[in-house]
């Protein structure tokens, strides 16, 4: 054990022994205690304790592959826990099913939610627990109305009528909350739920955990995000190897505190330091126009410069770069790259010229799933390693490797399945995907978007290092100290326009969410 | 950090023994089903163990068997084509009116196979260019294709071909050795190369996992589509010349249920219906498989209806049965 201190108090973390007087001393609603899970090969879970307290936010913070999402399925009945047990208000409960644990009072609300489109916003509200009338059958009416009152004391602002479809995502996860006051959870898990968010969403839905809070509902938080962390968790709990490795209450503890138990070592939230020689334009687009999603879209990016995409969510930052990438057909515009024009109607004709994109959604569009590593990574290139179309395993193997191990990939074997790494090891292999194809400019949509700290840094230091081999960087991203830290340039959109094109020297946040935010120099009132 | 994930290390190839993997595979448990099916006919039967009963029962396989070589491919990635056995009967149809118009036995081949890629690029259009689903697309010309044969037709049949083209239907390449059953192997051994040895396999099969990702990996999805029903066209074409030579006539209902069998062969086979998986070898062995048992019951003199409802009891059993283990993995993990 690489607990810091005091090895034999391994009941409860070292920070127990901070003072407890800032919150009000009440009894748990949920208690676990040596919860443990093993799968074939791995130990998920080992001898984990928790506790959730009513009207107050537990952070939980963990690496990706800490045990966070086995710990949320074995709470939802989806996994059943090897040993231990789970107490309800002091009750031992057992939770076979997702029914039984909605039934005991848990529910949860996921970073993509699992709600029914084709269903109406009422419906998703009641699933499972419709009202019924004197005939058994669902009573629309009631249903309808006692959705909408629902909606209404949230304040969403949304027609309990309408299908889910018609929703964006952040509106979703209203509705999924208003799912979870409709069951009368006492337990509401929240996993990543701000992940897919955009800034103005994100502060609604701090909002709403305010209205949980005042409701008296325990609330287990997960998050990447150390600032939302701060702004509203009361507690938190440290998982690393499946293990509780400390807990204790926000307020109290500094954040290296949490990311050096988190890691085990402690880790420079730093952006890597470039020395950026930044050459001739690589790449210019003039004029780039869609249909219904962007217009009038020119931008350039120049050798070794990692030029920074930012705005809010529905931008239409990465239906740009699937235009550029070949993916999206666009209405007018053009395209030079190496002075040569080019009007990609395909990835494949995308990826001849030179440019490569690593999707955001990893799962649908960057990896192939059920496939092992070695294949993912040789996809795009597999002319480059066999001879007139024959495979040749011995030079495909060898393509992987040497860009696997580039990137730190961290596998059992070359022929592991994509499926079983974690995200942040995913994001590797779509990586070294692109690096094998000797790209010219490599586009990053979200790249470290539900990725651990230390894949992250992972990432970020490859990303100076591409730059530095005079490739050119083009970064999507909704995070601030990524695109402050990282980019050359800050091109900023909104509503399928870019607003201004910045140099990154003394550059504001604040001045990137008001030009995202499309709020004047006064504040918006 | 003491586990074995650290950093800087090789990646090795592969960690599980690639000898114990192909012991423990679907392709050996048909290896062992044909086995069983081979020793239980020689028992049910006196007159099965003998070079030309065992040569007759090759022909129960061959022409749907070529179909199924194609048919795997395009259930690899994800699609399926229905209409193969009505392409058959479109393009027999034709060579009977190239024969009427006085056709000669290379002309009549150039006819079938020209035929079947013709359709299958229709199918493969309609898919690819349209993006309409692959089930709904030949459904419809599995009618369509049918259809033409039967308004030429009617309840009329072709027939007078020449001597010197019923050879590829009911020739020898030497002994017992039939040319169906050869064009077969070599068919066979071509297409195992192409799914298994090259690019355009490994793309097929990227496909068939993840559509979009392949996409977005720079694999002209499309375009890879449209030759596979062009392939399973072309497969379609060439069964009807055999089966067109062998039957020396033209029906209009001629290769009736012929996608059924063609695709019971590629499940059998270990083929996921889901695309993504499976393996040349798998629907060569179900293939076996299907011809040792209609032949078997065709011995013992059971009727085509039992065996009908054999073949459809087996599909259901064949797509159910890995389903089922699984089930009993998950529960016993």
């Amino acid at each position: 054990m690489d607990c810091p201190d005091e090895p034999g108090n391994d009941d409860c973390g070292w920070y127990c022994a901070t003072s407890r007087a800032l919150l009000p001393m009440t009894e748990p609603i949920l208690t676990l205690t040596g919860i443990s899970k093993s799968f074939p090969g791995v130990r998920a879970l080992h001898n984990v304790s928790l506790e959730l307290f009513p009207g107050q936010v537990t952070a939980l913070i963990g690496e990706n592959g800490a045990g966070k999402s086995t710990l949320v399925k074995t709470l939802t009945g989806i996994y059943q826990p090897d040993e231990g047990e789970i107490r309800v208000n002091g009750q031992v409960v057992s939770l076979p099913t997702a029914i039984s644990a909605t039934a005991s009072g848990i529910t949860a609300i996921y970073q993509e939610t699992v709600l029914f489109d084709e269903l109406s916003v009422a419906e998703n509200i009641y699933l499972g627990h419709a009202p019924r009338n004197r005939f058994g059958m669902i009573d629309w009416k009631t249903m309808r109305t006692e959705a909408q009152k629902t909606l209404d004391a949230m304040a969403a602002g949304i027609d309990a009528g309408i299908p889910l479809k018609e929703l964006g995502i952040a509106k979703k996860h209203l509705v999924a909350v208003a799912r979870a006051l409709s069951v009368d959870a006492q337990v509401v898990i929240m996993d990543e739920p701000t992940a897919a968010l955009s800034q103005k969403e994100i502060e609604e839905l701090y909002v709403l955990v305010e209205l949980l809070k005042e409701d008296g509902k325990a609330i287990l938080f997960i998050s990447h995000k150390f600032d939302e962390i701060y702004r509203i968790c009361d507690r938190f709990t440290v998982f690393r190897d499946g293990e509780m490795v400390g807990k204790g209450f926000i307020k109290e503890t500094p954040e290296n505190e949490i990311v050096k138990l988190m890691v085990g070592r402690s880790v420079d939230h730093i952006f890597p330091a470039r020395a950026a020689t930044i050459g001739e334009t690589v790449l210019e687009v003039k004029g780039l126009s869609h249909p219904t999603e962007f217009e009038d879209i020119s931008f350039e990016v120049r050798k070794g410069e990692i030029l920074g995409f930012y705005g809010l969510v529905g931008a239409g930052r990465s239906e740009v770069m699937q235009a550029v990438f070949g993916m999206t057909q666009i209405a007018s515009g053009t395209m030079v790259l190496d002075g040569k024009t080019i009007a990609p109607k395909s990835a494949a004709d995308a990826v001849e010229a030179g440019i490569v994109y690593v999707p955001e959604e990893r799962g649908k569009q960057g990896v192939i799933t059920g496939e092992p590593i070695f294949k993912n990574v040789s996809l795009p290139s597999i002319d480059k390693t066999s001879a007139r179309g024959f495979i040749r395993m011995a030079e495909e193997f060898a393509l992987a490797r040497t860009y696997t191990e580039r990137l730190d990939l961290r596998a059992s074997s070359l022929s592991q399945n994509v499926s079983t790494l974690s995200g942040g090891n995913q994001q590797k292999v779509v990586i070294a995907k692109w690096l094998a194809t000797l790209p010219k400019v490599i586009i990053l949509d979200e790249p470290t978007k539900g990725i651990d700290i230390g894949s992250k840094a992972a990432v970020h230091e490859f990303m100076g290092e591409l730059v530095s081999q005079g490739l050119s960087v083009i970064m999507v991203s909704s995070e601030l100290p990524e695109i402050l830290g990282m980019s050359d340039r800050v091109v900023v959109m909104r509503e399928g326009h870019i607003i201004e094109t910045l140099e990154n020297k003394n550059l504001q946040p604040e001045t990137l969410v008001r030009l995202a935010a499309g709020i004047a120099k006064e504040k918006a009132a | 950090m003491t586990d074995t994930t650290t950093t800087g290390r090789q990646l090795p190839d592969r960690l599980d023994n690639p000898v114990k993997s192909a012991v423990l595979s679907w392709e050996s448990l048909l290896v062992l089903v044909a086995l069983a099916i081979f020793i239980a006919n020689s028992f049910a039967s006196p007159y099965f163990l003998n070079e030309w009963s065992l040569s007759d029962m090759t022909f129960n396989f061959t022409e749907k068997a070529l179909i199924a070589l194609a048919m795997a491919l395009v259930i690899i990635t994800g699609e399926i084509d229905l209409s193969v056995a009505s392409i058959i009967a479109l393009a027999s149809t034709m060579m009977g009116l190239a024969l009427q118009a006085g056709a000669d036995t290379p002309m009549l081949v150039a006819v079938g196979v020209g035929v079947g890629i013709l359709c299958g690029a229709f199918n493969g259009f309609l898919i690819t260019g349209l993006k309409l689903p692959s089930i709904v697309v030949t459904i419809g010309t599995m009618s369509l294709f049918r259809g033409i044969a039967y308004i030429v037709l009617g309840d009329q049949s072709f027939k007078g071909y020449p001597v010197d083209f019923s050879w590829f239907g009911q020739g020898y390449v030497f002994w017992v050795i039939s040319f169906e059953l050869v064009l077969f192997l070599v068919c066979a051994l071509i297409f195992y190369v192409v799914l298994h040895h090259t690019n355009f396999g490994r793309r097929v099969f990227a496909i068939g996992n993840n559509a979009t990702a392949a996409r977005f990996s720079g694999v002209r999805v499309d375009r890879i589509k449209f030759v596979l029903f062009c392939l399973t066209g072309l497969m379609s074409g060439i069964a009807a010349v055999l089966l067109t030579a062998r039957l020396g006539s033209t029906r209009p209902s001629i290769a009736q249920g012929f996608e059924l069998e063609a695709v019971t062969m590629v499940v059998l086979g270990g083929v996921s219906i889901l695309g993504g998986s499976g393996t040349i070898i798998g629907v060569v062995l179900a293939a076996l498989i299907m011809g040792l048992v209609t032949f078997g019951l065709g011995l013992l003199n059971v009727p085509g209806i039992v065996m009908s409802i054999f073949i459809g009891s087996l599909l259901i059993v064949v797509i159910a049965l890995p389903i089922l283990f699984r089930m009993w993995r998950q529960r016993k993990a």
